[in-house]
């Protein structure tokens, strides 16, 4: 009767389709019911590690549901299913065939609650399934998962995975990620080093990250040589930079291999909680205002056992001596730490030199901003020897133009090509009015000059303070130039500053081809040249000035409002660019347009460079920039580019 | 000798004579001594005029006479409060730390005393030791000692690197200038040694003198600062009166012809650059315990430049005209910017002076340089032409005074 | 006879242009030279050389008995060791009275110091009263110099020179822009100071340089063309082609 019933049952299960209750996975989950069933994340091991080897279809799906606690058990057989709430009850789905196969209500059926270290444990599993799954944005979301947070577990899978994978940009991924997971977790140390080698000059962050723990330090002390078990960095001399004798002290301490000194505030309050009669340890208490006074009342009182001994000078001096003091690698290969070093060297170095690379990114730009702000006046002082005091506050009109016309027109692409010409249009006017009404009686009187212009920008600041408050206006820039081009990991710039470098171009072009290539440049130049002989040829060297000083000013209009963009407009915007820019051209040399060029490029890479030794600290840099300036001006009085002999005058 | 220089002189004995007359009236009227009629703060303000007064001789000195438009001697200035400052900051602070700590059970050591005093002072700044410029704060004469050697060395090797290498006029100014930001940027930095944007406080309290009212120590700072302009003047009166004031106002008109006549140039002009730094470092040194606080924002760039402005608009090349310029701006200016002028109704905009005096300033100064290049010291010219040479220095002397009589009621 | 200057192969250049070519020139210490030439020849170039203005590219100039180098010296110094230059335009501190003009250039101490100290004795008041007598405005002492005509500013500014005691004086076209009787005051003047000391004129003047009666040295492209008398000088048929051939 039994054998007739197991041979229809066996016929069942190959004749007939399998029952959804006993589908291998079933069978495989039903094995391990105990172990399940208890949920502990000491004893489940086996359990997941058995759904993962088994190679079914279905285990992957399984180990999901169970990790998002999706998996219920009838408690009625023990059988696991899907659920899904219907109503009042809820649905079975089966567990292989993903069919339905009845409902159950609430009292029915329990939910399987993982905690989340068996979570974790499943999700381990289940990157073998991810790494292999058919849809690539999941590969590459389990990729991301790893890089995360990699486990030793992981290596496996992930090798294996290798081989089939067939998108070449996972492919690369995935060999990349192995190489940082052997570094850390492999047992082979050659294979590690390989790995590590394979790092060398790399820029990615990760590999720094995977590659710094390898040589992370800690600090000990021995008594003789360090024990050959122990990966020595290197020895540490007491009282050295890199080793106090103070910590050197405190390791000894720690390593309880000396008495810990008492500081002198412990020492102090020691002492005055044992003032007798006036007198703490047989010494008087106004006698106390020296440390060896103090040692030795602390001492008498160390020697009656009132308050713990402190280990004296000597002492300390002795222990120091007597003892070995040593950085020693986590990591105990020696072969790994010195692979690992010599790849963080190669990396340093080209980090060092990419590091480079974003530097003259951003003093080009630098440079671009001060030759912006710069050429204005260098056109009114080189051609016409008129400083003008006032054009940083023409930097800062052209500027609030920018930020009135967005108040007009919304759109920002729009609202800068308006503000550009406008900006010029009224620094332009202003340049003229300031050289009709002022600057044409004081030629030849630099000095005045200098302080009648001086005098109208502490009005114009104030002015504009009056009129848009002390508060920054904001003067946003369209949205196409928002970002940065991203080069890699260190070297970037923002399409601002490359905006404001191609501006600079097109106005030292712009300039260029005023001076050389029209009537107007013609006439500058005579006029620069003998205004007099100029006079009598029929150029009105009037007119020259006042063009010539309108169009200096009308370019500082146009420089404010691309110094806008990125700065804070605030009337005292001019202020800050005012002094940089006489640098600019004092450095660069009067009457020359490349001298200007010249003067801002060095002046942009001097700061850069400066704030490079020093990087938390703008102030120091603009500092040691005017001092490298005015010793500069030492062997080049008249700028890198001078006009030498009898033309320069005296 | 002497006889002869006061002889050639006359406006000297009658600047010493209404400088006394203004010291005596404004002690009388002070609060400290006197009847009371002028508040103690107005007292003070009066005091810092006179050193501001004493600072503008020194710019007159370098510009006016010898040609140097210096855009950064209250860098010196500066210097000689911040050097001042530092002793009085660390007796004070001393005081107070002794004070305390005596009240504990255990006498304090020295190292201690110096510990509490650098935590006191430097905690703002988030340190505590003393860094190597205070090592002379302990001590009130070599501090005072370093109010005139401090700028003094700083200018000497300043202009000794400029005028060496023939940077004159406009770019000179601008180096001056460079100079005096790099100053002021350096002292913003916190590491800076000098309590960095924080500046040096509390000067007011002179160390020792605790029990002194201050409306008494106003007024004895402002003799202090009168005694001091006196004796600038007196200087600087002696500098420019004889051969040495012809070859430096030589050198402000001609240089290359003095230089061919045999006059090494650049030694002369490094004199009175160095001459006048010392003067400005100790108008500052008396400057800053009047004012009680010092900070970097006081040696900006454009402290220089307000200097350059009162004396041009004082009259420049002439002494009393650099006093009047900066009695008169500077006092004007507090008045102004103090709200105490009234505001202006235009009908359909109310002029606020707090507001719109800048502006004013600034254009007036404008017109000044356009149309009275001489200041308001031309105009004593003015008066002289008509009544004769006899009588030069007598019209300039009741308008100086009269002008700062009139704002000390104010 | 001695040398007092000695200019020896000296050459110039200014962004290409050379003012000065191998130029060579020597004067004892009591002579009075003329040097003419066409514009650009190099005459202010020459001076600017000697007095320091200017620093040759090559070349030596040797000063007094013991042969000093004077390209080393400030011009201050060269000044003080004896040679006075007077300029093209009459420089003079219009700003100051002719008294204190000339007590400025007196020969006396220069150091800061010194002169800071220095109150003027009644010898000096009496040099000042013989150098303005001399040059003829000793009763516009106490006037500016400023006020002072074309020509007594050139008076002044030659009086100055004298002030300092040169023992070299080098004078640039001191006859520009007088009348005929200033000429010859002037004339006068200059003859009279290279008695005891050398006189170097550079002048365009032929007339005036005919005056002067000596020697004359003709520049021509910043080196020496001719030398010898005016006559010698002006049958010379270079010199007469630079002159009028071009």
């Amino acid at each position: 009767m039994r054998i007739l019933v197991a041979a229809l049952s066996f016929i069942c299960l190959i004749a007939l389709p399998v029952s959804a209750q006993d589908s291998p996975i079933q069978q495989l989950l039903q094995e391990n019911r105990t172990l399940i069933e208890q949920s502990s994340r000491r004893t489940i091991g086996p359990a997941i590690d058995a759904l993962r080897d088994s190679g079914l279809p279905a285990a992957q799906a399984v180990l999901e549901k169970w990790q998002a606690r999706e998996l219920w058990q009838r408690k009625s057989d023990g059988l696991f299913f899907f659920a899904e709430r219907t109503g009042d009850g809820y649905r079975l789905i089966d567990i292989a065939t993903g069919a339905d196969v009845g409902s159950a209500t609430g009292g029915e059926i329990e939910q399987l609650k993982p905690n989340s270290g068996i979570r974790a444990l499943i999700g381990v599993a289940l990157v073998q399934f991810q790494l292999t799954d058919p849809d690539p944005a999941r590969r590459m979301a389990a990729l991301d998962a790893i890089a995360r947070n990699a486990e030793a577990a992981h290596l496996a899978p992930l090798r294996a995975s290798i081989a089939t994978e067939t998108d070449p940009a996972l492919t690369s991924r995935k060999a990349r990620l192995e190489r940082l997971l052997t570094i850390s977790y492999d047992d082979e140390p050659d294979a590690r080093i390989a790995a590590i080698e394979s790092f060398a000059g790399d820029l990615g962050v990760d590999a720094r990250a995977a590659l710094n723990p390898l040589v992370a330090t800690t600090r000990a002390v021995t008594a003789g040589d360090p024990p050959a078990t122990e990966n020595v960095a290197r020895r540490l001399a007491p009282g050295s930079d890199v080793l106090s004798e103070a910590a050197a002290h405190a390791l000894l301490v720690e390593a309880g291999l000396v008495a810990p000194r008492i500081s002198a505030s412990d020492i102090r309050a020691a002492l005055a909680a044992h003032v007798e009669n006036g007198q703490v340890g047989g010494v008087p208490v106004a006698e106390l205002d020296t440390d060896a006074a103090r040692e030795r009342a602390y001492a008498a009182l160390a020697a009656a056992g009132l308050v713990p001994a402190t280990a004296t000078s000597a002492e300390v001096a002795e222990a120091l001596s007597s003892h070995v003091f040593y950085e020693r690698y986590a990591e105990t290969d020696p072969r790994v730490t010195e692979a690992a070093n010599a790849a963080l060297d190669a990396i340093a170095l080209k980090v060092g030199m990419n590091q480079a690379a974003d530097l003259t990114l951003d003093a080009l730009s630098l440079a671009s901003i001060y030759f912006l702000a710069a050429i204005g006046l260098a056109i009114t002082f080189g051609v016409m020897g008129v400083i003008n005091m006032a054009h940083g506050e023409f930097i800062m009109m052209g500027a609030y133009t920018g930020y009135v016309v967005q108040q007009f027109v919304p759109d920002y692409t729009l609202s800068i090509l308006i503000a550009l010409p406008l900006a010029f249009a009224i620094t332009f006017a202003a340049g003229v009015a300031m050289e009709r009404l002022v600057i044409r009686w004081l030629y030849n009187r630099p000095l005045e000059t200098l302080l009648a212009t001086f005098g109208i920008s502490i009005a114009l600041q104030q002015l504009a303070k009056n009129i848009f408050g002390t508060q920054a206006r904001p003067l946003t820039s369209p949205g196409w130039l928002d970002g940065s081009l991203v080069v890699n990991d260190i070297v970037s710039i923002s399409y601002i500053r490359i905006a404001i470098f191609v501006l600079a171009l097109i106005f030292l072009g712009l300039f260029l081809f005023i001076m050389r290539r029209t009537r107007l440049g013609l006439e500058v130049r005579a006029v620069t040249q003998n205004p007099r002989m100029a006079a009598s040829m029929g150029i009105n060297p009037d007119r020259i000035n006042m063009l010539t000083f309108g169009l200096g000013s009308g370019i500082a209009g146009v420089a404010g409002v691309a110094i806008g963009l990125y700065a804070k407009v605030t009337s005292e915007l001019g202020q800050d660019y005012i002094v940089q820019s006489f640098m600019t051209v004092v450095v660069g040399g009067v009457g020359n347009i490349w001298g200007t060029l010249l003067g801002a490029t060095l002046i942009g890479f001097l700061q850069k460079g400066i704030e490079w030794f020093n990087p938390s600290n703008t102030l120091a840099a603009q500092t040691y920039m005017i001092l490298f300036i005015i010793l500069f001006i030492q062997f080049r009085p008249r700028g890198i580019i001078a006009l030498r002999g009898r033309a320069a005058g005296d | 000798m002497r006889q002869s220089f006061i002889a050639k002189n006359p406006s000297v004995l009658i600047f010493l004579a209404l400088l006394g007359l203004f010291t005596l009236a404004v002690t009388i009227l002070g609060e400290g001594l006197g009847i009371g009629l002028i508040s103690t703060s107005f007292v003070k303000t009066l005091g810092k005029t006179l050193c501001l007064c004493l600072v503008a001789i020194a710019m007159d000195l370098v510009w006016g006479y010898a040609g140097i438009l210096s855009l950064g001697h209250f860098a010196f200035f500066g210097l000689g409060g911040y050097m001042i400052g530092m002793w009085l900051m660390y007796a004070r602070t001393e005081l107070i730390v002794v004070e305390s700590l005596a009240q504990a059970e255990i006498p304090p050591t020295p190292d201690e005393i110096r510990d509490a005093i650098g935590t006191q002072i430097f905690g703002v700044v988030g340190g505590s030791d003393f860094p190597l410029v205070w090592a002379f704060a302990h001590s009130l004469p070599l501090q005072l000692a370093l109010v005139v050697l401090v700028p003094g060395l700083l200018a000497l090797v300043f202009g000794w690197l400029a005028f060496r290498s023939r940077v004159t006029g406009v770019y000179l100014s601008i180096l001056t200038q460079a100079m005096t930001l790099a100053l002021a940027l350096y002292l913003f930095q916190n590491d800076s040694g000098l309590r960095g944007n924080n500046g040096l406080s509390g000067l007011q309290n002179i160390p020792g003198a605790g029990d002194v009212p201050q409306s008494l120590m106003s007024i004895r700072f402002f003799w202090a600062s009168a005694a001091a302009l006196a004796i600038g003047y007196v200087v600087a009166a002696f500098v420019v009166s004889g051969k040495f004031g012809s070859v430096i106002r030589g050198i402000r008109d001609d240089e290359a012809r003095v230089r061919f006549l045999g006059y090494s140039v650049e030694g002369y002009k490094l004199f009175v650059f160095t001459l006048t730094a010392v003067i400005a470092g100790i108008a500052g040194a008396l400057y800053y315990p009047q004012a009680g606080i010092i900070n970097p924002a006081e040696i900006a760039p454009i402290a220089s430049i307000y200097l350059a402005v009162w004396v041009a608009i004082g009259g420049r090349g002439r002494l009393y005209g650099a006093v009047i310029g900066a009695g008169f701006v500077s006092l004007l200016s507090t008045w102004f910017t103090g709200g105490q002028a009234p505001d202006l109704n235009v009908g359909f905009y109310t002029v606020k002076w707090v507001d719109w005096w800048q502006v004013l300033l600034g254009l007036s100064f404008v017109l000044v340089t356009l149309f009275a290049p001489k200041g308001i010291g031309g105009l004593f010219d003015l008066l002289t032409g008509r009544r004769g040479p006899d009588r030069h220095g007598a019209d300039l002397g009741p308008g100086a005074g009269s002008f700062r009589e009139k704002e000390a009621e104010q | 006879m001695s040398t007092l200057l000695e200019v020896s192969g000296v050459s110039v250049t200014f962004d290409g242009f050379r003012a000065i070519n191998n130029l060579s020139f020597e004067i004892g210490p009591a002579e009075l030279r003329a040097i003419i030439g066409p514009n650009g020849a190099g005459k202010t170039t020459f001076m600017d050389i000697v007095t320091g203005k200017t620093r040759p590219d090559a070349g030596q100039v040797l000063w007094g008995e013991r042969s000093i180098s004077l390209l080393k010296l400030s011009e201050s110094k060269i000044a003080r060791e004896g040679v006075g230059r007077k300029f093209q335009r009459p420089t003079v501190f219009e700003d100051q009275s002719v008294f204190d003009n000339l007590l400025m250039a007196l020969k006396k101490d220069r150091a800061p110091w010194r002169v800071l100290f220095y109150r003027e004795t009644a010898a000096d008041r009496t040099r000042v009263g013989e150098l303005a007598e001399e040059i003829g405005l000793a009763d516009q002492l106490q006037r500016k110099s400023g006020e002072l005509s074309h020509g007594q500013k050139q008076w002044l500014e030659i009086g100055m020179l004298l002030a300092q005691e040169p023992r070299l004086l080098l004078v640039d076209e001191p006859a520009a822009g007088m009348t005929l009787a200033e000429r010859e005051h002037t004339t006068e003047l200059l003859k009279e100071a290279a008695k005891t000391r050398a006189v170097v004129v550079v002048e365009h003047d032929m007339e005036f340089v005919r005056r002067l009666e000596c020697r004359v040295t003709v520049l021509h492209e910043g080196s020496v063309l001719a030398e010898g008398s005016l006559d010698f000088v002006t049958r010379n048929q270079q010199v007469i082609d630079v002159y009028l051939g071009r």
